[in-house]
């Protein structure tokens, strides 16, 4: 059974962030789950995924975030309890169908997940993703804690059948990706069926009903305020004269720093669980005790804006402050020794804890950037194209997926990046302002979640460019997920399509397609220089799967590579394809045969022919 | 009850997280208050990853700058990398073995020597115990053990509010059962070679 199913009320467990919001959802009986995989979130599809394996639960890896939401609003307006999970970039994919969903409503519980990733561990950008709250006009829920993030989970479906609105239930990495032990709650027994009774002038938002539907919109956001002013995620610690209003992940490093400055009796905090709309009331009660307040809030000055505001109308002039110069920064994560640091200078306290590191740090230690795996067919890829261009004056746009790590050295194959999909956009873009050949890659599940969108417009408009799609059979990045081009009999599950993507590029009517073996490296730079020479949008396909993929796929392996005594130490191996098997000991190039998956693109790239099979690991064991 | 704070630093790889779970479950075992975080953005690819994990009273699941009580590393750079988490109270516990980051390995970087690197530590950080880990997971019987051994070393210290006997059981119930026999000899070696 999986764990997540553990129906003993009671029990403790420690959990993952994202799994104790799988938890909670569990735990308010929802019954559709959809999303498109992006980390920080990634964890809670993964566990839905598994366990609609092992219940009645519907789990969809939906082919974008757009689609995922207008999937789980529609499960939704059926009566039924529904949950749709996606990174803070993912919204904005989504946020077409959340604007509308916003004034049409839901009637079964619908939740919004949305991850963002303050630092940006793992992302293009750090928005936050507060402000789609006031942009719809919908309640959202942040948890300071993962026990809170279940609860919060499971009571944010109860929320959203009271006002009949979704959910936003906004998370931060540090809280998707830490653990502690939580208590379980009782399982609900799913409702997967619903109804839904015709109603136009309630669900079609045609002008004359989005008027009125607007209407209700802000009569439930009045609603929601009233909510918030009694919820009990708004709540006051403490007493004194300081305030301190904070939401999220801060509000764990203000109550240890409070504790650690020996503030207690002197400064009171209220934290701000359900966040949007502000509870107003509760804000100006609090306001009117306090003579200053902070306002501790990783990202944008959210809180800080609307207090202000709130504080002018009741003609209140006690110092409010959040972002600035000597106080927070909008940028990037906090943490306990900073927030500590800032609340002892604004209240003007001695910071008595232990003061952050004195360590200046060592600059020139050897970076461990990410790279492509060893045996990836990324790498071969960007190889072929690198020698098939090599005399052309190339720009090369790109994608969001693995292949973004051939941006460094030695491959060096990205030039502009800007949002998933962008790959195909861009390129035409470049095409019209630039004499340069426009080379633009994306991944497999890249293409099918945007990027498809990009072609077809590139086709219309007679652009000229060539897509390399690098299809690996598989959302490699976020850890292996399926897509709408996925097998899904190769992985045991039964009742999905598939979507061959070059049976849909040659549909689109592209003007030259071909395929490639990028293993195979020879061929595929004959074939990629006719798809450059093309005038016209060309694509090509390199097809090989993900290694770390096929090694869970239990794919048979390749016997690995060696570097024989006709080694002549040009490295081109190295110099050309950085593949972190290699390695250089006593001034000879080596080849970790635990690590060489056998791809045999080395072999093909040394001058000498010295790269050669390893026909059996012991006996040639000396060698390596 | 008094916090703990103990930063793992590994290369995507080493089983930090494993290891981190095992001291998480071991505190909920003992009825010991524990938080962890951990940032393993692309380990798979080769990354760093990192745990934090705070035992007792207190409500942060992250670590700042020098405040780690402990920091334990499954690999020399990493430890070495990692010590702004440190103070000078910091007990230290490191594997020797290095993994070089593919720089260093193909001879575009230098990987700092071993006994500088020591030194370096010694000289910001409490206390230094370092030894090769590697070795002894070889020696338990399988290479991936590092993770095992340096739990070991680690609950030598009795600087962890978990007790030796605590990490026993949950090895024996919350790792895979066919690696229970050479997880616990792992964490054995690591706990004679520190106490």
């Amino acid at each position: 059974m999986h764990k997540l199913l553990n129906d003993e009320p009671g029990n403790k467990m420690l959990l993952l962030g994202n799994e104790a919001i799988a938890r909670g959802a569990i735990e308010a009986g929802v019954a559709v789950t959809a999303a498109y995989p992006g980390t920080p979130s990634s964890e809670i599809s993964l566990n839905f995924f598994q366990m609609s394996q092992a219940s009645d639960l519907y789990f969809e890896y939906s082919v974008n975030e757009k689609v995922s939401l207008e999937v789980t609003a529609a499960a939704a307006n059926t009566g039924v309890r529904s949950m749709c999970i996606m990174k803070h970039v993912g919204m904005n994919v989504a946020a077409d169908a959340l604007m509308t969903l916003a004034y049409v409503g839901v009637r079964g519980g619908l939740v919004i997940l949305v991850a963002d990733d303050p630092f940006m561990f793992s992302s293009q950008n750090e928005q936050d993703s507060r402000y789609y709250a006031k942009l719809a006009g919908l309640p959202m829920l942040e948890p300071s804690t993962v026990a809170e993030a279940k609860e919060m989970t499971r009571q944010a479906f109860e929320l959203s059948e009271q006002l009949e609105e979704p959910v936003l239930l906004r998370t931060t990495t540090r809280i998707n990706h830490s653990t502690a032990v939580v208590e379980l709650g009782a399982i609900t027994k799913p409702q997967p069926r619903g109804d839904f009774s015709r109603d136009p002038m309630r669900y079609v938002t045609i002008p004359a009903v989005s008027r009125q539907l607007h209407a209700r919109l802000l009569a439930n956001l009045g609603k929601a305020t009233e909510m918030a002013n009694h919820s009990p995620f708004n709540f006051i610690d403490g007493k004194g004269d300081w305030g301190i209003i904070c939401n999220g992940v801060s509000y764990s490093y203000v109550a240890d720093a409070v504790q650690d400055l020996k503030l207690d009796g002197q400064v009171k905090i209220l934290r701000l669980g359900f966040s949007h709309p502000l509870p107003e009331e509760l804000i100006k009660d609090f306001l009117g005790n306090c003579q200053r307040v902070l306002i501790v809030e990783e990202g944008e000055p959210v809180l800080e804006e609307g207090i202000k505001a709130l504080a002018q109308e009741e003609k209140m002039t006690m110092a409010i402050n959040g972002k600035g110069p000597e106080l927070f920064s909008r940028l990037y994560e906090f943490d306990p020794a900073l927030v500590r640091e800032r609340i002892a200078t604004y209240f003007s306290v001695a910071n008595t804890a232990l003061s952050g590191s004195q360590y200046s740090g060592q600059a020139d230690l050897p970076p461990r950037p990410p790279t492509l795996c060893a045996g990836c067919s990324h790498r071969a890829t960007f190889h072929a194209v690198k020698k098939a261009a090599q005399d052309l004056d190339v720009i090369y746009p790109t994608d969001i997926g693995c292949y973004t790590l051939g941006m460094l050295p030695p491959l060096g194959m990205a030039d502009f990046l800007i949002c998933m999909g962008s790959s195909t956009g861009t390129a035409a873009g470049f095409s019209k302002t630039l004499d340069k050949k426009v080379i633009s890659f994306c991944g497999d599940s890249t293409f099918f979640h945007s990027a498809m969108a990009g072609l077809i417009n590139a086709v219309f408009n007679k652009h000229n460019f060539t897509l390399v799609i690098l299809d690996n059979g598989t959302t490699a990045m976020t850890g292996h997920q399926p897509h709408p081009g996925v097998d899904m009999e190769k992985l045991g599950l039964s009742g999905h399509g598939r979507i061959d993507i070059e049976e849909v590029v040659k549909a689109l009517g592209v003007g030259h397609l071909a395929v490639i073996e990028p293993f195979k490296l020879k061929k595929s730079i004959a074939t990629l220089q006719e798809a450059f020479a093309f005038k016209g949008v060309s694509v090509v396909i390199a097809r090989e799967i993900c290694t770390l993929y096929g090694k869970s796929l239990k794919m048979p392996a390749m016997k690995p590579f060696y570097v024989s005594d006709r080694c002549c130490n040009h490295r081109d191996c190295i110099d050309q394809l950085g593949c972190p098997a290699f390695s250089i000991k006593d001034d000879r190039v080596t080849i970790d045969p635990d690590r060489c998956t056998g791809c045999a693109v080395c072999a093909q790239v040394c001058p000498e022919n010295a790269i050669l099979p390893l026909k059996n690991k012991a006996s040639q064991g000396d060698k390596i | 009850m008094n916090v703990t704070r103990l930063m793992i630093v590994a290369v995507g790889g080493q089983g930090n997280l494993l290891a981190a779970k095992v001291l998480g479950e071991a505190a909920l075992l003992a009825g010991i208050p524990v938080r962890m975080s951990e940032i393993h953005g692309m380990a798979q690819r080769g990354g760093v990853v990192e745990s934090a994990i705070v035992f007792g009273d207190a409500k942060s699941s992250l670590i700042s700058d020098g405040e780690a009580d402990i920091l334990a590393g499954f690999e020399p750079l990493e430890t070495l990398r990692a010590l702004a988490k440190c103070n000078k109270n910091t007990v230290v516990l490191t594997s020797t073995a290095p993994l070089p980051p593919f720089a260093a390995a193909v001879g575009k970087a230098t990987y700092p020597d071993l006994p500088s690197l020591q030194r370096q530590i010694l000289d910001y950080a409490g206390s230094l115990t370092a030894f090769d880990a590697e070795k002894l997971a070889r020696e338990a019987g399988n290479v991936m053990a590092v993770n095992m051994v340096i739990l070991g070393a680690l609950a030598a210290t009795k600087l962890l509010p978990v007790s030796a006997a605590n990490i026993r059981e949950t090895i024996r119930t919350k790792t895979r059962q066919n690696f229970v026999e050479t997880n616990l000899k792992a964490f054995e070696l690591g706990f004679n070679q520190s106490a």
